[in-house]
């Protein structure tokens, strides 16, 4: 973590039958921190432990220097008493009350007058843009209107904690551009610590300074967008940001894979390494190929997706691989499922780092 | 199987036929109730002063029977839809037993709770000078006592179905339990406490058994339009039957006002 003081400060330990959680977090006042992973890593359970929705198993939850959850002490703040705020996946904005008064909603709870309470949700629906909308029931509301209504109200109560829930999974793919950008500008005028939870690396990367991956309950990797996509760490994070991922060893710049297989890299390692490239940088050949320092491998292939306007190729063999073709090429070639091929990628395309 | 041109098999007779006959068990009798009503006294009837006691008695006590069941039937519904204590499922299973218990069982039952010399009636009777057997009071009892579990299931029905994350929302954003119980829980499941009281409430207007027992039959005290009814039959069938109809209407305008709201499957 980059910041010296952190407003969050967690040790999460959740035990659900034989799936554990077990992650360190920690958020600074105005950082957005995002949790990623697939699903069932644990994410939404992170979430709900913070907010107090499930009490810890062990660790510690404290926000601000108080302590919110510690099993070890016995020591439980119960949701309502969090300085915490939560947007919803689906928002759970209330039925029954307007957007106004869905916003209005925590601040009469912490003791302002219903005026007052108005009045505040009233600058906050300004705020996101939604103040003609303040009267509409939220099946009146569209997407993305509802997700901004959610998020002025959880906003309201000056959370020291900010927690979203996939914020926008229940977007259409045009609304959550717009979103997305509206989302970013209000997540950083937000003087408390955010935290994200989402399965979108997208989402994840455009509204998160630092990124902390999750998987099986457990955190595999975390830094900056830049450094997680040029340095994947596990499977899930290399197809998330569209690149072949291996680990072997390494002797200088050779990397013996598990099943034996030598890559060339170009940057000299001993010890447990990642290799990575991009299937871009995959060439497919019908005959073996010559010249310039390559890694060289017979393949076959076992699946033709169309990727963009490229064809993505799966290739069996000595190692997967997926490979990126222009389809002129593949015609060119004859692609097909099940047919044998050679395949090569330089040494320069490789990325070999440390494991 | 033969199919009509819709291409939808034609029903079984062995289907069909009980089918009508199970319908026409249940609507013979009432048309036989307005075909033998004295239409042509019906106003002059409706208008003599015993019969405008008794609806009058009975609308008001299944009134209050009802109001009483819903402040403390929605609580109990609420505690047995969310919350986990021990022994809930043997409570749920008693809360129950007044819909299945012989009317006149729960009446015995109460007189010997509740009457003069019952375990809380003697304390009653002994501390305030509360006497409950054979007054109007006594009729709210027996009324609220077999009508009240249709209330509790009914609402505890529409709690179950009451998307609960609703409530963890109310709960992140500072509500108590209680506040999020009066703001979000029961605006949520108003339909179903609704409906819930609709049926608690004709169930009280109809109930005969627990009454008789544990009230008595006085007319303008304890006389609800059932017992009127039931007397009526002894010495005039056609006062019976225009109190029967009286009864029948109040029925069918209640189910007609719930059939769009709750009752639809």
């Amino acid at each position: 973590m980059t910041s010296s003081v952190s407003t969050l400060d967690a040790r999460i330990e959740v035990e659900l039958g034989s799936f554990r959680l077990g992650i360190d977090l920690a958020v600074a006042a105005g950082q957005v921190v995002a949790l990623l992973g697939p699903n069932g890593a644990g994410k939404t359970t992170a979430l709900r432990a913070l907010a107090g929705l499930r009490p810890l198993s062990g660790g510690h939850i404290r926000l601000e220097g108080q302590t919110l959850d510690d099993p070890g002490a016995r020591l439980f703040v119960p949701p309502e008493k969090r300085a915490v705020g939560v947007v919803f996946q689906d928002y759970l904005l209330f039925p029954h009350l307007s957007a106004l008064d869905n916003v209005a909603f925590g601040p009469r709870r912490h003791g302002s007058t219903k005026t007052q309470a108005r009045a505040l949700a009233s600058a906050w629906l300004g705020r996101m843009g939604l103040a003609d909308l303040a009267d509409r029931r939220p099946r009146h509301l569209s997407g993305g209107q509802a997700q901004r209504v959610a998020l002025a109200r959880a906003l309201a109560v000056n959370p020291a904690l900010l927690l979203l829930d996939e914020p926008l999974a229940a977007l259409d793919a045009r609304t959550r551009v717009d979103t997305r950008a509206e989302l970013h500008q209000h997540l950083h005028g937000h003087p408390g610590a955010t935290l994200i939870v989402t399965h979108d690396p997208l989402d994840a990367m455009m509204l998160a300074e630092h990124l902390v991956v999750i998987e099986d309950g457990t955190i595999v990797q975390q830094g900056d967008a830049a450094s997680i996509t040029a340095q994947p760490r596990t499977d899930y994070i290399a197809r998330l940001v569209g690149l072949n991922l291996y680990q072997g060893t390494a002797t200088g710049t050779s990397v013996t894979l598990p099943g034996g297989f030598n890559l060339t890299t170009t940057q000299p390692l001993v010890g447990q390494a990642f290799v990575a490239f991009s299937p871009s940088a995959v060439s497919l050949y019908q005959q073996k190929p010559d010249g310039s320092p390559r890694n060289t491998w017979q393949a076959t292939i076992t699946g033709i997706h169309r990727h963009g306007d490229n064809l993505r190729i799966q290739l069996g063999g000595p190692m997967v691989t997926a490979a990126d073709v222009t389809p002129a090429a593949a015609a060119h070639l004859h692609l097909n499922p099940g047919q044998h091929i050679w395949a090569a990628v330089k040494a320069t395309e490789t990325r070999a780092y440390p494991a | 199987m033969a199919a009509d041109r819709h291409g939808r098999a034609r029903i079984p007779l062995a289907l069909l036929i009980p089918a009508i006959a199970g319908m026409a068990f249940l609507v013979l009798p009432l048309a036989g109730l307005l075909i033998r009503t004295p239409w042509a006294t019906l106003p002059r009837r409706l208008a003599e002063p015993g019969v405008l006691a008794a609806l009058g008695l009975s609308l008001q006590t299944a009134t209050i029977a009802t109001l009483l069941c819903m402040l403390f039937g929605v609580p109990l519904a609420w505690l047995l839809a969310r919350t986990n204590f021990p022994g809930r499922r043997l409570v749920r299973a008693l809360v129950t037993v007044p819909l299945v218990l012989p009317p006149v069982v729960g009446g015995v039952a109460l007189l010997l709770v509740f009457g003069r010399r019952g375990l809380i009636g003697s304390w009653l009777d002994d501390t305030f000078g509360i006497t409950l057997p054979f007054t109007t009071a006594g009729v709210v009892l027996a009324e609220a006592f077999v009508a009240m579990p249709f209330l509790v299931i009914a609402v505890e029905g529409a709690l179950r179905g009451a998307d609960s994350r609703y409530e963890e929302a109310a709960a992140t954003l500072g509500a108590t339990r209680w506040s999020t119980f009066t703001r979000v829980t029961l605006p949520l499941v108003a339909p179903g406490i609704g409906a819930g009281a609709v049926l608690c409430w004709a169930r009280a207007l109809g109930e005969f058994g627990a009454t008789i027992t544990f009230a008595g039959n006085f007319p303008g005290r304890t006389q609800t339009m059932p017992l009127a009814v039931y007397l009526a039959l002894e010495t005039d069938l056609q006062a019976a039957i225009v109190l029967s109809l009286v009864l029948l209407t109040v029925s069918v305008a209640i189910l007609a006002a719930l059939r769009d709201k709750w009752i639809t499957p």
